[in-house]
């Protein structure tokens, strides 16, 4: 059984189709890319999965278990699975960095504070800032914010990790810092859907990479079948201009 | 007329005259902070109720909206009249202060929730999608995202509203309350000059308004500072290393 | 309870409380551009007026803006009597709040005339423009725009808000003309309420014709709502 599972997923705002039929699947353990451009509809599957769009087609799984995107009990649910990480990291501007990361596993999961907190250092630790526990978001530098969005995430206990372009409102000399804590994880064996623009970084850690064009999925395979032979005409013509630089 | 002035000012200035004038001040101020408080809790509830989601909540929001655009576009002297009467079918000897106060109430609630959307509008789509993420209630995100981050910018106009509103008080003299303008009538009708008895009324509110309001300024600067160089957001102990 | 509710009395008087309405829009007008006229002239002391004008000009705005605009009435209608001038209610009212409104708006036009960047006078200096000129063709279109919203608003408040303080001391706008109409039919309740409507939609309508006014003439996004 797949850990997550999306079949024909399809979204639309108005007239305009963002989705169309789009299928994916992840096991555990798994890492699996979404790389295409822009509009292409990929950080729209992140928040359809997280229940902040709503779909007009499709069906989902979690672990086998299905997700009905119009019941806000069953959307509550996949979000207790689910967690995501944004791109402009959306740290709580009023709280500290602590606070960031122990008020949804204290206030809606209902852990024991002092458990939370004790798990909070050590995942602040993890991501390399023990020392900003009491920091406010706007006293520390994106790549700072984004570290303390992944432990934020990771609080939660998820079983599956949305990234949606994590890196790319960040000045490049912190985008490394991101991307080691990134494979840190993978390398734990978390399972993770990741948006990115960094072609180096998906071919190095994502076991399957889905290239995906105006809403539809164009090509699925390993990062070497993509990157190196792409089948499909326009995959050739994405990897052949990202790859020119 | 000066003459008669210098006349009248020693039976003016009385103690007796002057404890009134004092008394009549603070049932001016009582009516105002009270019923602009208890307006101020009611608009937070319009607004709230207002964004309740969900299509058979239509009703209540379209009861929200329509409040606040309705008593905003009448008259305060209007607004107390129709309480007044309104009040006085069912209790016919209610007393004014109360009548008043509640007049002022339903009037500040309809100009303090306009305050209270536009800054909860202030506050990031993305904050409020962050806290959905992770199954955050409305009412959680309510307390604590969007009130924390919007009330620097709620309190400075709501404050300004309610002290502004200090001179707007003086219509429910109308209605027979026992506030400053009230007495300021009074004490014309006794006898005393016009100019006499509403100058020195003048000079009384505007001893309310004016270092009040400044008041008010001195706040709005204080709170434009952001959270992480505020005192007293660092309510929490440091913990340990 | 013990009071049956007989509306049609009230709606039967709605051409007298019309007439009231048409004082209270005369009013609000008067009230508006004798004010504004004010407030033209207190703005530009404010802002180009020596130290002693400008404390002057600063003095009559802290004035009225913390005094009651039902006092400064009281004040001309019975306090000038004193000194043997005797107004009737309609032309205190008319002065007052003039006076009240003139303040108010001496601030706004100030924020207007602050919002003219010193480069922009600059660049028509450089165009060869004279002074009458510079503020025709830039400072005045550019203030306009600035603070079209905020005297558009303005007025509807000195409508709504203003005129029916005439009321009190026997002006016939509007709210006098309820007060006048159930002092008769003893439909208190009934009138009051059709007043509350008809002041809703007089306000609606002149939010949205400012509203459109200043779409098509300034191209401004007035709010309606």
């Amino acid at each position: 059984m797949h850990h997550l599972q999306v079949k024909d997923l399809s979204s639309a705002y108005g007239p305009l189709t963002v989705l169309r039929s789009v299928s994916l699947t992840l096991s555990k353990g798994e890492v699996v890319a979404l790389i295409g451009p822009s509009g292409s509809g990929k950080s729209t599957i992140l928040r359809v999965l997280m229940g902040l769009t709503p779909p007009t087609g499709g069906e989902v799984w979690v672990d086998g278990a299905a997700i009905d995107y119009r019941s806000a009990a069953s959307i509550r649910a996949a979000r207790e699975r689910m967690a995501i990480v944004f791109q402009q990291y959306n740290l709580f501007q009023n709280m500290d960095v602590m606070r960031n990361v122990t008020i949804a596993p204290v206030k809606i999961q209902g852990r024991p504070r002092q458990e939370v907190e004790a798990e909070a250092v050590r995942l602040l630790a993890k991501v390399g800032l023990a020392d900003k526990h009491h920091s406010y978001p706007d006293e520390l530098s994106g790549g700072q914010q984004q570290r303390v969005a992944i432990a934020r995430a990771l609080a939660l206990r998820p079983e599956i990790l949305l990234l949606d372009e994590v890196t790319s409102a960040l000045d490049p000399e912190l985008v490394n810092e991101v991307l080691d804590t990134i494979r840190a994880l993978a390398a734990e064996g978390m399972t993770m859907l990741i948006v990115s623009h960094e072609m180096g970084f998906v071919r190095e850690v994502a076991s399957k990479v889905v290239m995906m064009d105006k809403g539809q999925v164009v090509e699925e395979g390993s990062p070497r079948e993509i990157f190196d032979s792409p089948t499909s005409e326009r995959a050739r013509e994405f990897v052949g201009k990202i790859l020119r630089h | 007329m000066l003459g008669r002035l210098a006349g009248e000012i020693p039976r003016f200035f009385t103690l007796q005259k002057l404890a009134l004038l004092l008394e009549a001040m603070g049932t001016t101020l009582a009516m105002t902070i009270i019923g602009c408080v208890f307006g101020f809790l009611l608009a937070f509830t319009i607004v709230f109720l207002r964004q309740t989601p969900g299509r058979l909540a239509l009703p209540i929001r379209l009861v929200a909206i329509l409040y606040v655009e309705i008593f905003r576009r009448i008259p305060f002297l209007v607004v107390t009249y129709l309480v007044l009467f309104f009040i006085q079918i069912f209790v016919s000897d209610a007393s004014l202060f109360a009548i008043a106060v509640i007049a002022i109430c339903i009037y500040s609630t309809a100009y303090t929730a306009e305050i209270i959307r536009g800054g909860f509008e202030s506050v990031a789509r993305q904050q409020i999608e962050a806290a959905a993420a992770m199954n955050f209630s409305r009412w959680q995100t309510l307390m604590s995202v969007i009130i924390p981050q919007s009330w620097p910018v709620i309190l400075p106009p709501a404050v300004a509203f309610a002290v502004g509103f200090i001179k707007d008080t003086a219509l429910v003299s109308q209605v027979g309350v026992f506030e400053l303008t009230f007495r300021g009538k009074e004490l014309n009708n006794e006898g005393f000059s016009g100019i006499l008895v509403f100058g020195t009324i003048a000079l009384l509110y505007f001893a309310m308004s004016y270092p009040l309001s400044r008041w008010g300024r001195w706040l709005e600067q204080r709170l434009a500072s952001s959270p992480s160089k505020r005192p007293q957001q660092r309510l929490r102990p440091a913990h340990g290393p | 309870m013990n009071y049956t509710f007989q509306f049609g009395v009230a709606f039967a008087q709605l051409p007298e409380l019309l007439k009231g309405a048409v004082v209270t829009f005369e009013l609000g007008l008067l009230t508006f551009w004798g004010g504004a006229l004010i407030g033209l002239l207190g703005a530009s002391l404010k802002t180009f007026g020596g130290p002693i004008l400008r404390r002057v000009a600063h003095a009559y705005v802290i004035f009225f803006t913390n005094t009651p605009a039902l006092i400064q009435i009281y004040f001309l209608l019975y306090g000038l009597g004193d000194i043997g001038i005797l107004w009737d209610g309609f032309t205190c009212t008319l002065i007052g709040l003039t006076l009240n409104a003139g303040a108010y708006l001496t601030e706004i036009m100030r924020a207007g005339f602050i919002s003219v960047r010193r480069t922009e006078m600059e660049a028509a200096e450089t165009l060869g423009m004279s002074v009458w000129q510079q503020i025709r063709f830039v400072i005045v279109p550019h203030i306009a725009k600035t603070i079209y919203p905020a005297l558009a608003n303005f007025f509807v408040v000195i409508l709504v808000m203003g005129t029916s303080i005439g009321a009190v001391v026997g002006v016939d706008e509007l709210t006098g003309q309820a007060i006048n109409i159930s002092t008769e039919n003893y439909r208190w309740i009934e009138m009051f309420v059709v007043v509350a409507g008809i002041y809703v939609v007089l306000t609606l309508i002149a939010s949205l014709s400012l509203a459109l006014v200043g779409r098509w003439a300034f191209r401004v996004k007035a709010k309606v709502f």
